[in-house]
């Protein structure tokens, strides 16, 4: 089972839990990225963000997420994949992202988790936008900063 | 040929516009797409050095031959999901 969405709407755990119910798999873990308020600014000093708005080139985002939750499930010997991603604004301490992930043994879902997050944030074509506290704005593009 | 690139995030904000129609030789590859994009956009150069091509949605290599039969032309700037 593979269930990939993209949504405008706030992720809730508990919306998402039963998606991957199985009576055969004993190891079920999630993941939830969540915005956070404080970032390094490189110099000792720390950025304080006011909100993220998260863009998407829609299909191929999607179809990424696909063929990710297809691959991990291939390699990690996986039951289940679950990623939710939400675009559009997002307040501080909501998630922006969950990934939850089914097996029946638990050592596949730990290193599944973290496998996931790391190539999506290489390769599905996602972009956050920071509104930092005195109003200015910039995308994060990783290794052009 | 001509072709139309979809702009995405810090180089759509940098170009005020969603894409961009840039002209290439008919034997043109990715990389001579990517030069051609950033002819006409010089103010977003450091972006586009880093950025990949996207041809009907699948990341293609320097070295991929351009088709003007493609439906869709992307310019994906390093991402930030998650």
């Amino acid at each position: 089972m593979i269930q990939i969405e993209l949504v405008d709407s706030p992720i809730h755990l508990a919306d998402w839990e039963s998606s991957l119910h199985d009576v055969d798999t004993g190891a079920h873990a999630w993941f939830a990225g969540v915005t956070r308020r404080t970032t390094a600014d490189g110099s000792g000093g720390v950025q304080i963000t006011q909100t993220l708005h998260y863009e998407a080139h829609r299909p191929m985002a999607i179809d990424q997420l696909q063929q990710l939750a297809q691959q991990a499930r291939r390699q990690h010997s996986l039951t289940g994949v679950v990623i939710v991603h939400r675009l559009g604004e997002v307040s501080l301490g909501q998630a922006s992202v969950l990934v939850g992930c089914s097996s029946p043994h638990r050592i596949d879902v730990f290193a599944a988790l973290p496998w996931i997050m790391d190539r999506l944030k290489a390769d599905v074509p996602i972009w956050k936008r920071e509104t930092f506290a005195d109003d200015s704005t910039q995308w994060v593009h990783p290794d052009a900063q | 040929m001509q072709l139309r690139i979809l702009l995405f995030a810090g180089i759509r904000e940098l170009a005020d516009a969603d894409s961009v129609t840039i002209d290439v030789d008919d034997n043109a590859n990715a990389a001579d797409v990517l030069s051609a994009i950033e002819r006409v956009l010089p103010q977003a150069a450091p972006l586009i050095h880093v950025s990949r091509l996207a041809i009907d949605g699948q990341y293609v290599a320097a070295d991929h031959p351009v088709s003007p039969t493609a439906d869709e032309f992307a310019l994906i700037p390093p991402v930030s999901g998650g």
